[in-house]
Parts: structure tokens; sequence; C-alpha cells
């Protein structure tokens, strides 16, 4: 009986691995598009009231916010294209700065929220709770889909904390980089969902 | 074991590319948005977000260099929310 080291039995099924994050993220773009659904009716319905409630939004927050995210996107997406040329400590040094970029970005969020936190306007606040409906829905849709949206954003970072440990550990290599690149879909459909949510709460004028 | 037919790596020089023209877009849409044309702008913002999705899509995440099954499946996902809301407005419009 031969003794096979663990490398020689394992093999990958790149194009199946890929395959399931793309399904994985289908199931993303399902989650948020209900929330978009439920935005876009909302909106329709209290069209006035969404475009006053819009105006205590920061568009400089949102703006830097989105920068933030974008370029988030292009060092993830270098750190792959280094690790498939080999080059691993390049790839690290992009990961890296994809998660201090994620890092700023929550807590810019975080500013927003306390901002808007002490100026009273929460979810089951007195304060909201005496606007008018349609505000008050704004605001609701704010929280949550920010909210989720930023925790997906906290779980990102986490995640490519873990790969950044996997490459530099040699576990993710130019020839087995799946990991990382399923990790990077993850991370652009985070950005993309943000490159939505940026013009519809900030940009009602 | 090397993927079999991941052969293609995109350039330092495309990403960047695309992060210039994402940028440019960001502030084609406050651009749009500050005009305040009301539906137009919110239309011109859908379309510019729209834009960018498709440009993190196709270049970020390969999606051009991917196979056709992946481009075909990513078509279910967003017919289905596009039927979902299409059908809702319809219920809200014309109830």
């Amino acid at each position: 009986m031969t003794d096979l080291t663990h490398n020689e039995q394992k093999s990958i099924d790149y194009t199946g691995a890929k395959l399931g994050m793309w399904l994985f993220l289908f199931t993303e773009i399902l989650l948020f598009g209900g929330m978009f659904l439920l935005y876009a009716v909302y909106r329709d319905v209290h069209s006035a009231d969404f475009h006053e409630a819009a105006k205590e939004m920061s568009l400089v927050f949102g703006a830097v916010n989105t920068v933030i995210l974008l370029t988030s996107s292009l060092t993830m997406a270098l750190s792959i294209s280094a690790i498939k040329n080999n080059r691993r400590t390049a790839s690290m040094l992009y990961q890296v700065v994809t998660v201090i970029f994620a890092a700023a970005f929550l807590v810019n969020k975080f500013i927003e929220w306390q901002d808007h936190i002490l100026h009273g306007i929460y979810p089951n606040s007195p304060e909201l709770l005496a606007m008018s409906h349609g505000k008050i829905l704004y605001f609701g849709l704010y929280y949550v889909m920010t909210g989720i949206h930023g925790i997906h954003v906290l779980i990102g970072a986490a995640i490519i904390c873990g790969t950044l440990i996997l490459t530099k550990q040699g576990r993710i290599t130019s020839n087995d980089y799946i990991k990382l690149e399923n990790t990077g879909l993850f991370w652009h459909l985070i950005d993309i969902i943000w490159i939505y949510l940026f013009p519809l709460f900030y940009l009602i004028k | 074991m090397k993927p079999n037919q991941e052969t293609h790596i995109v350039g330092t020089k495309t990403f960047v590319l695309v992060w210039v023209a994402l940028l440019f877009l960001t502030g084609l849409t406050i651009e749009a948005a500050e005009l305040q044309m009301g539906k137009w702008s919110m239309l011109a913002n859908l379309l510019i977000a729209s834009t960018k999705a498709s440009l993190v899509l196709w270049i970020f995440m390969h999606l051009k260099y991917e196979r056709r099954l992946f481009k075909l499946l990513l078509l279910v996902p967003i017919v289905t929310i596009t039927i979902i809301i299409g059908l809702t407005f319809l219920d809200i419009w014309y109830r």
C-alpha cells in the first residue's frame, strides 16, 4: 500500500467550487433584492417623505464610503492576480489594504449612525415615531439595509483576514487560489450592493 | 492541481482603468442628482449604478472570462428580481 501524502490524495474541483460560490451570490442578490423591492414600493408611495427624510443623509459620508469600497474592490482583485502570478507578498499586502479599507468603511458607518442616533433618529424612537409614515419607512429601510450590508462588510473583512493567514501559510498558492478568488467574488458583490444603496439613500434630491 | 482552464490573468492596468471608470461614474451620478431632474435623475442614477455594477461583474469578478454557463446562470436571479419588482409595480399602479 503506497503512502500518499494528504496533498496528493486531495483533488480540487476548481470550476465546481467557483460555481458554488456564484450560486451562493445569487441567493445574496435575492436577499438584498427583496429589500430593494420594499424600498422601491415605499418610495413610490411616499416619494415626498423619502425626499424630505433623505436630507438627513450626509452626501460626503456616502460618497467617501463609495470610493472606499470601490478601491477595496480594486485591491481585492489585485491580490488575486498577484497570487496567480506567484507574487505571494504582493497578494498579502493587497489583502491587508482591503481589510483596512473595510475597517474605514465600518468606522464611517459607525460615525454616521451615531450622528443619527444622537439626533433621536433610530428604530422606535419617539422622535421617529412622531414623523410621518413615509419618513419612518425611509429610516427603517436605511437602518436595516445599511445594517445588513454592514454585517456583510464585517464578515467579508473577517474572511479576508482568514485568507491572509492561509496565504502566509502557503495554503493559498498560484496553483490553488480558489479560496481567495471566491472571497473576492463575495467582496465584489458587497461592493455592487453598495453601488445601488448609495444613489437610493444619498442621492434623492 | 492547477485549475485546468484558468489561464487568463487580468493585468494591473486593466483593473486600474476600470477603477478610474468607476470613480468617474460615481462623480457623474452625484452630478446627475445635483441637477435635480426629478424622475430623470433617478433613472440616470439607476442606469449609472447598473453600468458600475456591470463593470465590477465583468472585469473585477472575471465574468467576461468565465464560461458561458456562468453568464447564463447570472440571468436567473436578475430576471427573477426584475419580474418580482415589475409585477409588484403593476399591482401598485393599476390595482
